[in-house]
């Protein structure tokens, strides 16, 4: 399905040896796929799969050793630590597992921080935007929050909200709900797929299989190659998952 | 780069860490501090010093006799006759650069006044005399150039000489005193002026006529030295200059032979004096100096440490877009601003400290501009270097191992 679409990923045999002493360890040994534009894909993969390496080179942190990997029609392989420094801060947007707000900062503050390493925003689009995003994920009334005063389903929102904030054409999501509870992890997933249903591109890194339930596309990873690459034909509303979990659930 | 941005975000983390921050600066404030109210006290003794010696007369010029050769025996300073009254004549009608002149013999012995006796001394000068060194009759008058055609047995009287006869508290004006058994008529009293830098009473003199002297106690027709004064002191060396010439006409020198007499000012007793104070200035500059340093260290130390404690928050900046140079800008704005505060802080305690020892302890102070600016520009300068070095380990973090860091 919508082939016609533009890719705003595009792998082409992908491989990266990292060289351990004497030995090279082949962590993706020829990975080639697409993601199109509005797609909500989970990667997924057990440890030692290769998944942290092919985030780290789908969030142009990592340069493949060989491959072509083109983000929004961009080759990424040959291009400087600068160069891919700006290409981060204009096209991805990152949610991690432990959130990473900056302490004793506020919210707008956090959320604020893609835009401070881009000269084109002044102080006040990049608070306009900085709310903006902050409203998208349902905080519009913690603006001025810290971030030692949020639970962590709150800490995870003003992550995304951050992700969101530089209008990326990928949001790049690694375990983005390993460190919560249950609930909080369905809501965090309600807000991908209202987000998804918004048009936005979504990659969710994750070992649990259980979140692929709720995405569009499954791609998964085993011994650096792609095993298994579906489109899910019964996708499940996490707004309906968290309304059917049990009221008091403390997990 | 956006250089407001990154202040913004130095700032930020100064102000998450306030109480390292002031730790930080501690070492700089210190630093910063004793430099100045160091170089302050030193200044301080330095110009006290030439204050006391342009009291003494700072466009003071001396004139003696010089090496005299008589088939290869240098002659003792007072045995040397070459200064004579008509030198001084010559200086004093031809000289363009001199605002007085006077000559100077002298002569050691008993001062008596009825029952009291002191040992002193009693110079024979001209009026000018007054002038160079700086004298003021303070009570009765100085004796005038008739005094002087007459060799008049008139004098002038410092102080000492007046508290030490004088001890039934008479007015010394008008009473006689005797000197080597000659009756000399006391008709001033010089203002007290007090010790001078190397210790010598001012106030123990005893001014006569040059002629008196000369004549009527030393039967010579040399002088023993003359004293000048130049019109500025910027104008001393022309004067020296103008006097040697002089001098080496009338005593008929030829070119290229030595002179006969000395010319010395002011300013070299000056120079030697200050020296003294010149090298204490340097050596109280280095113990600060060490203090500067050992406060950059520590903020080496401790941005050495924040990079190691915020290497996750340098792997986010990455992960969202800030390139090594960001890092780099932001951990370097960061060490100049600690440093610069401190500097700033510093310079208002260092110039505090400096009043305070005026105050507390009475030791002049100087505190010279720049002292000021130099501390200033060196905890600048020692924030960018102790900083560069933790900024580029940042600057140098690989992204995806530093926003995994625990």
């Amino acid at each position: 399905m919508n082939q016609e679409k533009k890719a705003v990923i595009s792998l082409d045999n992908i491989r990266r040896d990292f060289i351990v002493g004497e030995e090279t360890v082949h962590a993706l040994r020829g990975v080639s796929f697409k993601i199109y534009e509005g797609e909500f894909v989970t990667i997924m993969g057990k440890s030692g799969s290769g998944k942290s390496t092919l985030l780290n080179t789908l969030g142009c942190l990592d340069t493949p050793t060989s491959g072509e990997y083109l983000l929004d029609g961009t080759p990424v392989r040959k291009m400087s630590k600068n160069e891919r420094a700006i290409l981060r801060n204009r096209k991805i947007g990152f949610v991690f597992q432990s959130y990473n707000l900056l302490s004793k900062t506020t919210a707008i503050e956090n959320v604020e921080l893609p835009l401070m390493y881009n000269t084109k925003y002044n102080a006040q689009q990049r608070r306009e935007a900085a709310v903006e995003s902050l409203k998208m994920v349902g905080l519009g009334d913690r603006l001025y929050h810290k971030s030692n005063q949020m639970s962590g389903g709150q800490m995870q929102r003003v992550a995304i909200a951050r992700a969101l904030v530089n209008s990326p054409a990928v949001i790049l999501a690694d375990e983005a709900t390993g460190n919560l509870d249950t609930k909080t992890s369905f809501e965090i997933l309600v807000l991908f797929q209202k987000l998804w249903k918004d048009g936005k591109t979504i990659i969710f890194v994750t070992h649990n299989p259980e979140i692929a339930q709720y995405s569009q596309r499954n791609i998964f990873l085993a011994d650096g190659k792609v095993r298994d690459d579906t489109y899910n034909n019964n996708i499940l509303s996490a707004e309906k998952a968290l309304a059917e979990l049990p009221a008091n659930d403390e997990d | 780069m956006n250089w407001t941005n990154l202040f913004k975000i130095a700032l930020k983390a100064i102000s998450n860490n306030k109480f390292r921050t002031f730790l930080t600066m501690l070492g700089i404030i210190i630093g910063v501090g004793s430099v100045i109210t160091m170089l302050a006290i030193g200044q301080g003794s330095k110009q006290s010093i030439q204050a006391q010696i342009s009291k003494m007369g700072s466009n003071m010029i001396m004139i003696m006799p010089g090496a005299e050769r008589r088939g290869g025996v240098r002659m003792g300073m007072s045995d040397m006759q070459t200064l004579k009254i008509s030198d001084f004549n010559s200086l004093k009608e031809e000289c363009t650069y001199l605002s007085a002149i006077s000559p100077s013999v002298s002569s050691s012995g008993q001062l008596i006044f009825g029952g009291n006796n002191y040992s002193s001394s009693i110079s024979g000068v001209s009026q000018d005399y007054l002038k160079i060194r700086q004298l003021e009759v303070e009570d009765g008058e100085m004796f005038d150039d008739l005094d002087i055609a007459q060799s008049a047995k008139v004098c002038v009287i410092g102080k000492t000489i007046a508290d030490n006869l004088f001890t039934g508290g008479e007015n010394p004006v008008g009473q006689i005193i005797r000197f080597k058994n000659m009756p000399f008529t006391v008709i001033g009293v010089l203002k007290s002026k007090g010790y001078n830098t190397m210790g010598q009473d001012q106030d123990d003199v005893v001014l006569a006529p040059y002629t008196t002297v000369m004549k009527r106690i030393q039967s010579v027709n040399y002088l023993q030295m003359i004293y000048a004064s130049a019109l500025t002191e910027g104008q001393t060396q022309e004067a020296i200059n103008e006097i040697s010439e002089i001098l080496r006409t009338n005593h008929k020198i030829q070119e290229g032979k030595e002179d006969n007499f000395n010319v010395r000012s002011q300013e070299e007793l000056s120079s030697m004096m200050t020296s003294t104070t010149t090298s204490m200035t340097i050596l109280l500059a280095c113990v600060a100096g060490i203090s500067l340093l050992v406060g950059g260290i520590g903020i080496m130390n401790i941005m050495y440490v924040s990079v190691t404690e915020r290497t996750k928050e340098i792997g986010l900046r990455m992960s969202v877009g800030a390139r090594g140079i960001d890092i780099l800008t932001q951990f370097l704005i960061e060490a100049v601003m600690i440093s610069i505060t401190g500097g700033l802080i510093g310079v208002m305690l260092g110039v505090g400290a400096a009043y305070g020892v005026k105050f507390f302890a009475g030791w002049p102070i100087a505190i010279q501009p720049m002292s000021v600016i130099l501390s200033f520009a060196v905890c600048s300068v020692t924030g960018i270097f102790f900083g560069w070095y933790p900024a580029k380990k940042a600057a140098n973090l690989d992204p995806i191992e530093a926003i995994r860091y625990e």
